[in-house]
């Protein structure tokens, strides 16, 4: 987790001293309001990585000298074919041409995300554990 | 000992079995499925038609500009076709193609992961994309037409007063929905990457590809998420009667180049850096050496990361009220990290020993287009080329040599290399060399005459020109180079047909690639790996192939005799 930690946080404090700079020089409040969001989206994931860095055990996927036996237990659930995906797509496609064509768009859309929302939430998983 | 032991013992399928054979099949398949290899694929395919479509775009466009005084389409539709070409391409085909595409089929594969972190969100990803590429294209059908105002959609030409009717709104709910797209596909990329290797494969030790395509990620979560507040704004702007954009309200229409841009200049790399990726993973197997400079390679990606969200306002030089020095300095200082990866790319091939197949060949063609573009790039860097020239055809000729020699040849260097593994069949060589030679010759002939013909003071985006403009040679010899490109994609074509329906088997190592992708089946199976080489280095199939010259040994490290699969 170090590594991912520090790539996070080496972008985060580098655009911090972008703006630093360009406030001072550039005096443009727009910019450097921007730039200090960009810095905010680097450390932010870098202080998750950081927290979890300090409370996991060491993975087997960190160390030099692995070996694939060494991965033991389940890597993780994964689900089998769903139809929930595409419904919920279709759900914001109506929902976002509701914009354009009027609100009653947003009736169906609104009602398949919905759907499809609670459908894909209750499904939990149909595929398998590996 | 084997993942695939381990598997026998611990997996409990619940009711898994239904998709592991005998599961759904054609069209049911691509609307159910959650596999990274069946997404990655879809991404792909709809990406290449969404690509024809918009380089069909391109022919129109190139053929309107063959002669002065030319009336081939009116000057709406002209408007109109370039708009919908350049946001095609570089929303629906570039980005898509190489980040939902070759990263969701490969990048799994490449770290030994079963499937992506998140596969319903994969798919879900898969259908905003889908649905905002008919979204944008959409527009042609309505009354008013598509979008007119470019793929920058600048205020106060974009406000509801000039371009008004539905074909604007379209494009604005279009850019959304692939915008969210690209956030979901972000996030998983990475939450894969870092959460799903296999045993060993430590972060330096990552194939270049994967590297880049986390950059690519974390750059897609600083930028999209700019973009959408702007188009969010915009969609305000010309209906809910804010004024952000407008002066009359007290707005500035330079906030939407400033918003624009910062999310536009991210988005530069966005486009680049998977196809970086690919041209890393190329150059390699077919020199026969490790690359060269792991990890210089892996910091100029970050460098360049960090960079480009520092350089948003080189596009806004002529608006006159940015900080030029700023801006300036910081885009040449992109070069560095740039500059950095073109060599390590040359170091490699240096004393290798070259094969030079389609893929190679491709990647070559990359690295002379894509150096033009970044030479002149640097040009525009400067402010007082930038005054000269800016909104010319030096500037298209520019751009295209770097997005679009990226995208296509990168792209299709990815594309030839990878085709084996993701078919299991062979593409015919000779065709390959034929499209390389025709696409290379082609694009070259059409964007080297627009540097002169920007030069002569053509102003982009105009459908016609005067004779005593001087341009006409110019345009003529580009349009047929643009017709030769288009050209190629029809050999393109045929190679696949052929190669479908009279099909050579590939096998599952047909370059002798290092990564673990050649270490599974061609096609992959469900889940991808029956077992795993063991990962002491940046190329474990390498070192299991190849022991004697294992890049382990270099590191004191060693395999023992039970690891290797017998």
């Amino acid at each position: 987790m170090k590594v991912e930690y520090r790539i996070y946080m080496g972008i985060g404090v580098f655009v911090l001293l972008v703006m630093t700079v360009y406030f001072f020089w550039a005096k443009d409040y727009g910019g450097a309001t921007m730039l200090f969001g960009t810095a905010g989206l680097g450390i932010m994931p870098a202080l998750y990585f950081g927290w979890w860095k300090r409370r996991m055990d060491p993975r087997p996927e960190d160390s030099e000298t692995a070996t694939v036996a060494e991965s033991k237990g389940a890597i993780g659930a994964f689900p089998g074919n769903t139809i929930w995906p595409f419904v919920l797509g279709m759900g914001a496609f109506m929902s976002g041409l509701s914009l354009v064509f009027g609100e009653w768009m947003l009736v169906i859309g609104g009602a398949l995300l919905i759907f499809a929302a609670t459908s894909v939430t209750l499904e939990s998983r149909r595929g398998g554990v590996i | 000992m084997t993942i695939a032991e381990e598997r026998s013992d611990l997996s409990h399928d619940e009711g898994g079995h239904e998709h592991d054979h005998g599961g759904p099949r054609g069209i049911y398949l691509w609307l159910t499925s959650t596999d990274h290899k069946v997404i990655g694929k879809s991404y792909m395919y709809t990406s290449l038609i969404f690509m024809l479509i918009a380089g069909a775009m391109a022919m129109i466009i190139r053929a309107q500009l063959t002669g002065p005084n030319n009336h081939l389409v009116s000057q709406q539709t002209y408007n109109e076709l370039f708009t919908i070409h350049g946001s095609m391409m570089l929303y629906l085909f570039a980005g898509p193609f190489a980040f939902g595409g070759f990263a969701n089929y490969i990048l799994p594969l490449q770290i030994g992961a079963p499937d992506m972190a998140f596969p319903r969100l994969n798919a879900l990803s898969y259908w905003l994309f889908v649905t905002g590429g008919i979204t944008m294209l959409s527009g042609f059908f309505t009354s008013g037409g598509a979008a007119a105002f470019g793929w920058v959609s600048y205020a106060p030409l974009s406000s509801y007063s000039n371009s008004p009717g539905a074909g604007p709104d379209l494009w604005i709910v279009a850019i959304a929905l692939t915008g969210f797209s690209g956030i979901f596909t972000a996030v998983n990329l990475i939450t894969t990457a870092f959460y799903l290797r296999a045993p060993g494969l430590t972060m330096f030790r990552l194939p270049i590809f994967t590297w880049n395509m986390i950059v690519t990620g974390m750059l897609i979560l600083i930028a999209f998420p700019i973009l959408t507040a702007a188009m969010i704004m915009l969609y305000a702007d010309r209906h809910f009667g804010a004024h952000f954009f407008t002066v009359s309200g007290g707005g500035s229409p330079v906030m939407w180049q400033n918003l624009f841009w910062f999310f536009g200049h991210p988005e530069v790399y966005i486009l680049a850096l998977p196809y970086f990726g690919i041209v890393s993973e190329v150059i390699p197997v077919f020199s026969r050496k490790p690359i060269f400079g792991y990890k210089g390679l892996v910091f100029a990606t970050l460098a360049i990361a960090g960079l480009s969200t520092g350089v948003w306002a080189h596009h806004m030089f002529t608006t006159g009220t940015v900080l030029l020095p700023f801006f300036s300095a910081l885009s040449l200082l992109i070069a560095v990290p740039t500059g950095v990866k073109v060599f390590t790319w040359i170091a490699t091939m240096w004393g290798g020993d070259i094969e030079f197949k389609t893929p190679m060949l491709f990647v070559i063609g990359f690295l002379f287009t894509f150096v033009m573009g970044g030479v002149t790039g640097v040009m525009l860097a400067a402010p007082p080329i930038d005054f000269a020239v800016h909104d010319t055809y030096f500037v298209v000729a520019h751009f295209h040599q770097v997005l679009a020699g990226t995208a296509v040849f990168g792209g299709f260097a990815g594309f030839f290399y990878w085709y084996p593994k993701l078919t299991g069949r062979m593409y015919r060589e000779s065709l390959g060399k034929l499209q390389f030679l025709m696409a290379f010759v082609g694009f070259s002939l059409t964007f080297f005459p627009q540097y002169l013909i920007g030069l002569r003071g053509m102003p982009r985006r105009v459908p016609v020109y005067l004779v005593s403009d001087h341009v006409t040679f110019l345009n003529q010899l580009s349009t047929v180079g643009a017709f030769l490109t288009g050209a190629s994609f029809v050999v393109w074509l045929i190679n696949m047909w052929i190669s479908w329906k009279k099909p050579v088997a590939a096998g599952d190592n047909p370059w002798d690639g290092h990564t673990l992708e050649w270490a599974t089946s061609s096609p992959p199976p469900h889940h991808n790996f029956v077992s795993l080489p063991p990962i002491r280095s940046a190329r474990p199939l390498w070192d299991a192939n190849h022991p004697e010259h294992a890049d382990y040994k270099s590191h004191g490290l060693e395999v023992r005799d039970h690891e290797v699969k017998k």
